[in-house]
């Protein structure tokens, strides 16, 4: 009886667990490997994949559309690590005190969050536009007809047009995080630092800052993971062009392997995605269980 | 920084205001636009007082558009993989919360890091996956994807509720010799309903804006959710902005309703993943 019981303790668990694991295998774990697997082979989707070793690797490396996608990647990386969590983290502080109508405040920066990117992508392509788009007529009604733009269709802007619709979505988002954030920022410290003589910005850096330390950290990696991810705007707005100039890693992958029929190839640009995530992945997986330790 | 001066205070606010004009320009501006006809904007610019008002480009981007179609797919696609998804994450975190047992660490790790993936490694395998079981061009095929997904997110937010919750509810009702999956059931599950209508009005958005699945696995136009059907409105119309923009703002509605209704738990979800 005793020998039965313990059995079925241990047994307990994976009673509740089978299922969810079956599938999330199936749709998600197995997968994964299996595009390693797909990235060394020639496959057009239809036919069986065909093995050819490490080809569409060295191709990949002499590819410029791949580079170029790289490159925009790690732009917007680099744009998203920085500009939304510098908005976002001063709106947090700001809506943190106690300004009449802060909620509304708080609502309306990230009510953006809440559209489809698709939608997003849309209506700025409506602002964007260059004919009867608000930007531009804008800027032709006060006279500042130089400014006006062809913003999706101008290679050395398009990028950058493109980003500034990301980072407007965004920064609402790393609002949220930074003001769940600060409700863990010791009251006694700051008021401490403040009857020491403290002005309100060496508060910030020396207080303030260090106990956000956790929640930065979980801003940059979803940040980075967001940017990486990042497919629905470009799809949406440009597909990529003019020239490729707006091309990133998941719209390149997706046009490669569905409009091209170049899986294994599209498969290769998958792993060299995934190898990328999975550096910030593993910092993140880190972090948290160094919380699970407290 | 709590005793702000006055002036200090005004000006915060004022600044804050113009940040927000700014900040909700586009979606007023799309507003607008969706109101008022292709030749009357063509003719006299953004900037003009519109002459007339009217609803006929949601007219046109509902019933010519198939948004009519496209809305409902949306729901059929996320309510059902919503509910898929909430059941079986919430069997994975009891598992993961109450039991202590070998390769839970490692379980635990494989969904956190899993709901981090680009999406790009999975999307040839589960296209294949979904042809090879026959759901590939069906409502079935982006509820698999989605429910397997987001279980990864959900199984990690509902894990760390449970954990929360003291050991002395279940060890109490076990005494009592109720069986596992009616602890589980009965006790466990009402304990974690504000967790689970947090990470639910989460999920629904997030599901319901999904654009890159439907792309890969439904090829009929009539199967698309609304956020393929504004891209598919956005090849039709490509001239005709007021319809495409109407056309998103009906696509925004239900999430728009989801938001302001359940602001709370909205946001609840949001830090849930990330800050616990």
């Amino acid at each position: 009886m005793g020998l039965n019981k313990s059995r079925m303790a241990k047994l307990t668990p994976w009673y509740f667990l089978t299922i969810p694991l079956i599938i999330y295998f199936l749709w998600v774990i197995g997968p994964m490997f299996y595009t390693f697997y797909l990235s060394m082979t020639n496959w057009d989707g239809l036919s069986d994949p065909q093995f050819i070793g490490l080809k569409n690797y060295t191709k990949l490396f002499r590819d410029p559309v791949f580079f170029v996608s790289l490159k925009n990647n790690l732009i917007w990386v680099f744009s998203f690590i920085t500009i939304p969590v510098v908005i976002g983290l001063a709106l947090a502080m700001i809506l943190n005190q106690s300004v009449p109508g802060s909620r509304f405040f708080k609502a309306s920066f990230y009510s953006p969050m809440v559209l489809s990117l698709v939608v997003c992508g849309l209506v700025w392509s409506w602002l964007y536009n260059p004919a009867q788009g608000l930007l531009n007529t804008f800027f032709r009604s006060v006279g500042l007809e130089s400014l006006a733009k062809g913003w999706l269709s101008d290679p050395d802007l398009v990028l950058g047009s493109i980003i500034a619709v990301a980072i407007w979505r965004q920064v609402g988002y790393v609002m949220i995080l930074f003001l769940a954030g600060l409700q863990s920022v010791d009251p006694f410290l700051v008021e401490a630092s403040k009857i020491d003589g403290c002005s309100g910005w060496k508060t910030f850096i020396h207080v303030v800052l260090p106990q956000l330390q956790p929640v930065t950290i979980v801003v940059v990696v979803i940040s980075i993971i967001d940017s990486l991810r990042a497919f629905d705007l470009v799809s949406v707005m440009t597909r990529g062009g003019p020239f490729n100039r707006s091309s990133v890693l998941a719209n390149f992958m997706y046009i490669v392997s569905f409009n091209n029929y170049k899986m294994g190839y599209g498969a290769a640009v998958a792993v060299i995605l995934f190898l990328i995530s999975f550096v910030f992945i593993m910092m993140y997986l880190s972090q948290i269980s160094k919380e699970e330790n407290y | 920084m709590k005793e702000l001066s006055l002036p200090l205070k005004i000006l915060i606010f004022l600044l804050l205001c113009i940040g927000v004009f700014l900040w909700l320009l586009p979606l007023g501006v799309a507003v607008i636009t969706s109101f008022r006809t292709n030749d009357d904007l063509l003719m006299r610019g953004f900037l003009s007082l519109p002459k007339e008002l009217s609803f006929r480009n949601y007219g046109a981007a509902w019933t010519r558009g198939n948004l009519n179609k496209f809305l409902p797919n949306s729901f059929i696609i996320t309510i059902p993989s919503l509910t898929f998804t909430l059941f079986l994450s919430s069997l994975s975190a009891y598992a993961l919360s109450k039991f202590r047992f070998r390769g839970r660490t490692i379980i635990l790790s494989v969904f956190v890091g899993g709901m981090m993936l680009p999406f790009q490694i999975l999307l040839l395998p589960v296209f294949k996956l979904s042809e090879t079981i026959g759901i590939y061009d069906t409502y079935w095929a982006l509820i698999a994807i989605h429910t397997a997904f987001q279980m990864g997110f959900c199984t990690f937010v509902l894990r760390n509720y449970m954990v929360t919750i003291p050991d002395s509810v279940t060890e109490a009702a076990r005494i009592d010799g109720a069986s596992e999956f009616r602890i589980y059931w009965n006790i466990m599950l009402p304990l974690v309903i504000p967790a689970m209508a947090a990470i639910a009005t989460l999920e629904f958005t997030w599901i319901f804006n999904d654009y890159i699945w439907p792309l890969i696995l439904v090829r009929t136009d009539r199967l698309m959710p609304v956020t393929a059907g504004l891209a598919i409105l956005q090849g039709q119309y490509i001239m005709d902005w007021t319809v495409i923009i109407s056309g998103a703002l009906i696509g925004t509605i239900p999430t728009i309703f989801v938001f302001l209704f359940l602001q709370k738990y909205f946001i609840r979800g949001l830090t849930m993943g990330s800050n616990k």
